[in-house]
């Protein structure tokens, strides 16, 4: 069943794409990769306080859908929100003193790891309610149409939330009032640890935009040009007032749901087949065998990551927490 | 200048002129904006169509959905006012007026904010148990989330024009019996809620009560309704010799304790009035809450008067058995006071 989707499922066009442009996508994939692995092993270090839910094999989805946006453009996320908060512009700074509690973070220590945001780049704090940020999505879309601007609401979610009524309410209004929003389905084929085709019998999630009368497509979700590519065509229909998109994103998690899941509920030979068709490897491929790159290059690239992440791991460790009067602030206006 | 007018036609006013007043100010909700239709169940947004075309917006029913929408729009600037039909529809929007709207502000990290108004018809009319209920109770104590209950025209225009000019999320709950509307859409058993209303801009804080009639033997708490039958309650107990000071406690979250505290450090005893099951009441909290705040001050134990823990039954003899009445108020202050 997913593979038959992803074979139908259109590559990226042959468009030339000029040099920095692609070295900043594979630099924003590797830094999402780099820093939920680094993450990762904090937490097993046991010096992280909260929990995780991250986003390895997912970073073509962020960084391709998130490219085609300007910084008033603004995403809705999920608990699964790492990688959309880093391709959308926040520092990972702020996000690991986030992580680590401190007062410097991007919600000042009162979020943690779900509720990633900041309004100056663009990203309401995430929703960690299952298909709540639909609506929501929905409604900033609406704020937009109303104001006549030409920003666009993005709201990404799993497979998993369209089963919510959250789901058919919001998507519905969207349709129903031609709202600027995109609604990008990552279905990683699990909802938590259930496979879709045990929580719904049409498991080509983009069908449904169609009942509700509005485009919907599936494509590759680990093919970070053809979902840029297809994110672009969907913010100029909404830029030009022709109503919501639904992109279904074929991807796959290579970690689990959240901290400390062994995943054993992904059968062996799935996993390995995904696992091949790794995005950050693949566009790796791309770039040397169809554009000048070197692997040298893409090396540099990742080891900068690497040293950038260390130093701001250092600098979260020792940022300053709240203190006790934080507790009762800015709970109102 | 001043002129007579009920709630809804004082809540139609105010909508009018903060939508005047102010570009981002919108409605949403069911039924709303219909042309030849109702103005919404209660009348209040009649004829607010032709005024705003672009401003009122009909929804389908799905109050989980438009609660959200209204929700993500005010994240955005704007200033929306969605109501429910009937309040125990909030029910069905409870997910994003709780974990959403009262949220974001907090775990944002203060950065964020939600200009929202949110509106709900309550209480007892004969429609049976899924249209009756006293809704309160579930939204009062949700930190980040503004409750107020409107008990007169005045009231009703001035808080809901300060609900609109608030950055933060405000549930006003009125009551089916205290609209006034008049014609096909008039309630058996209504009760008259009309005030004399300014020509000029006026708002109403939205923390805090207020005394309607002063007195010292006792402190009779109540609102919407109640608030009303506690009013009547007091005139007929001054008969008695007995000097009742009516509290119409306006804000329910948060408690106005320092008007209810002057009050009681007065008389020494109270009776707390409420529509809606004895159990898990607003009374409850603000029992406790007079205990913290003045309780040295209490000459006996607060009493709850409310309805029985049953939901609201259909046939009229038991509903009206089912609402506090003024006789059930004084009742309840006879056995304070003897």
């Amino acid at each position: 069943m997913s593979k038959t989707t992803l074979e139908k499922a259109p590559a990226a066009s042959a468009a030339k794409y000029d040099h920095d442009f692609l070295a900043g996508l594979y630099h924003r994939m590797v830094l999402i990769r780099e820093f939920e692995e680094r993450v990762k092993f904090l937490f097993l270090e046991g010096t992280m306080p909260g929990t995780i839910h991250q986003c390895q094999g997912q970073e073509a989805t962020a960084t391709g859908v998130c490219a085609t946006l300007a910084k008033d453009d603004f995403i809705v996320s999920t608990f699964r929100g790492h990688g959309h908060a880093l391709a959308k512009g926040l520092t990972v700074q702020e996000m690991l003193d986030e992580l680590f509690g401190a007062k410097t973070g991007c919600c000042q220590g009162k979020g943690g790891s779900m509720h990633m945001g900041n309004m100056d780049r663009g990203m309401i704090p995430a929703i960690a309610i299952v298909a709540g940020g639909i609506p929501l999505a929905a409604g900033m879309a609406l704020a937009f149409k109303m104001k006549k601007t030409r920003q666009v609401a993005v709201c990404f979610f799993g497979d998993g939330a369209v089963a919510e009524g959250a789901f058919h309410e919001g998507v519905n209004m969207a349709a129903l009032w031609d709202l600027p929003v995109i609604f990008v389905c990552e279905n990683n084929y699990y909802g938590a640890s259930t496979r879709i085709d045990k929580v719904m019998k049409n498991t080509q999630i983009s069908d449904r935009a169609a009942s509700y009368g509005f485009r919907g497509e599936t494509l590759d979700g680990n093919d970070v040009l053809a979902v840029y590519e297809a994110t672009r065509r969907a913010t100029q229909e909404c830029r030009s007032g022709k109503g919501p998109v639904l992109l279904e994103l074929l991807t796959y998690r290579r970690t689990g749901h959240s901290r400390r899941d062994p995943c054993h509920y992904q059968a062996k030979d799935e996993k390995e087949e995904w696992f091949r068709r790794d995005p950050i490897e693949r566009f790796a491929k791309v770039l040397v065998e169809q554009y000048d790159f070197d692997s040298a290059e893409l090396a540099a690239i990742k080891t900068k990551i690497d040293a950038e992440i260390t130093t701001a791991i250092e600098r979260a460790q020792k940022a300053p927490h709240p203190t006790l009067a934080d507790l009762l602030t800015d709970v109102m206006a | 200048m001043m002129k007579r007018q009920g709630i809804a036609e004082a809540l139609r006013d105010g909508i009018t002129e903060e939508m005047e007043r102010d570009q981002n100010v919108f409605c949403i909700g069911e039924d709303i904006a219909v042309p030849g239709g109702w103005g919404g169940a209660f009348t209040v947004t009649l004829g607010l169509e032709k005024k705003f075309p672009d401003r009122m917006i009909d929804t389908p029913i799905a109050e989980l959905g438009f609660f959200g929408v209204a929700t993500g729009a005010a994240l955005m600037g704007m200033r929306p006012i969605a109501d429910v039909q009937y309040g125990d529809f909030l029910f069905l929007a409870a997910d994003q007026i709780i974990n959403n709207a009262a949220k974001m502000r907090y775990m944002s990290g203060g950065k964020c904010k939600v200009p929202l108004v949110m509106r709900a018809p309550i209480g007892a009319t004969g429609r049976g148990s899924q249209h009756a209920q006293s809704m309160e109770r579930y939204f009062t104590g949700v930190p980040g989330l503004k409750v107020v209950a409107v008990s007169t025209a005045y009231d009703a225009k001035g808080m809901l024009k300060a609900a609109v000019r608030d950055d933060n999320p405000v549930l006003i709950f009125e009551h089916k019996l205290l609209y006034g509307s008049k014609g096909a859409r008039a309630e058996p058993g209504a009760v008259d809620a009309t005030s004399e209303i300014p020509d000029e801009d006026y708002t109403v804080p939205l923390n805090q009560a207020v005394v309607r009639r002063k007195g010292k033997d006792v402190t009779i708490l109540g609102w919407l309704l109640m608030a009303h039958f506690s009013s009547s309650a007091a005139e007929q107990l001054a008969a008695e010799g007995i000097e009742a000071e009516v509290i119409d406690v306006r804000s329910l979250s948060p408690i106005d304790y320092k008007t209810i505290g002057e009050s009681v450090r007065k008389t020494g005893r109270v009776v707390i009035v409420e529509e809606g099951p004895k159990t898990g009441g607003v009374s409850a909290e603000i029992a406790a809450g007079i205990m913290e705040y003045c309780g040295e001050s209490l000459q006996a134990p607060v009493i709850r008067v409310a309805s029985p823990d049953v939901p609201v039954p259909f046939t009229p003899i038991l509903e009206n058995a089912y609402r506090p009445d003024a006789a059930r108020i004084m009742a309840a202050v006879r056995q304070l006071l003897t």
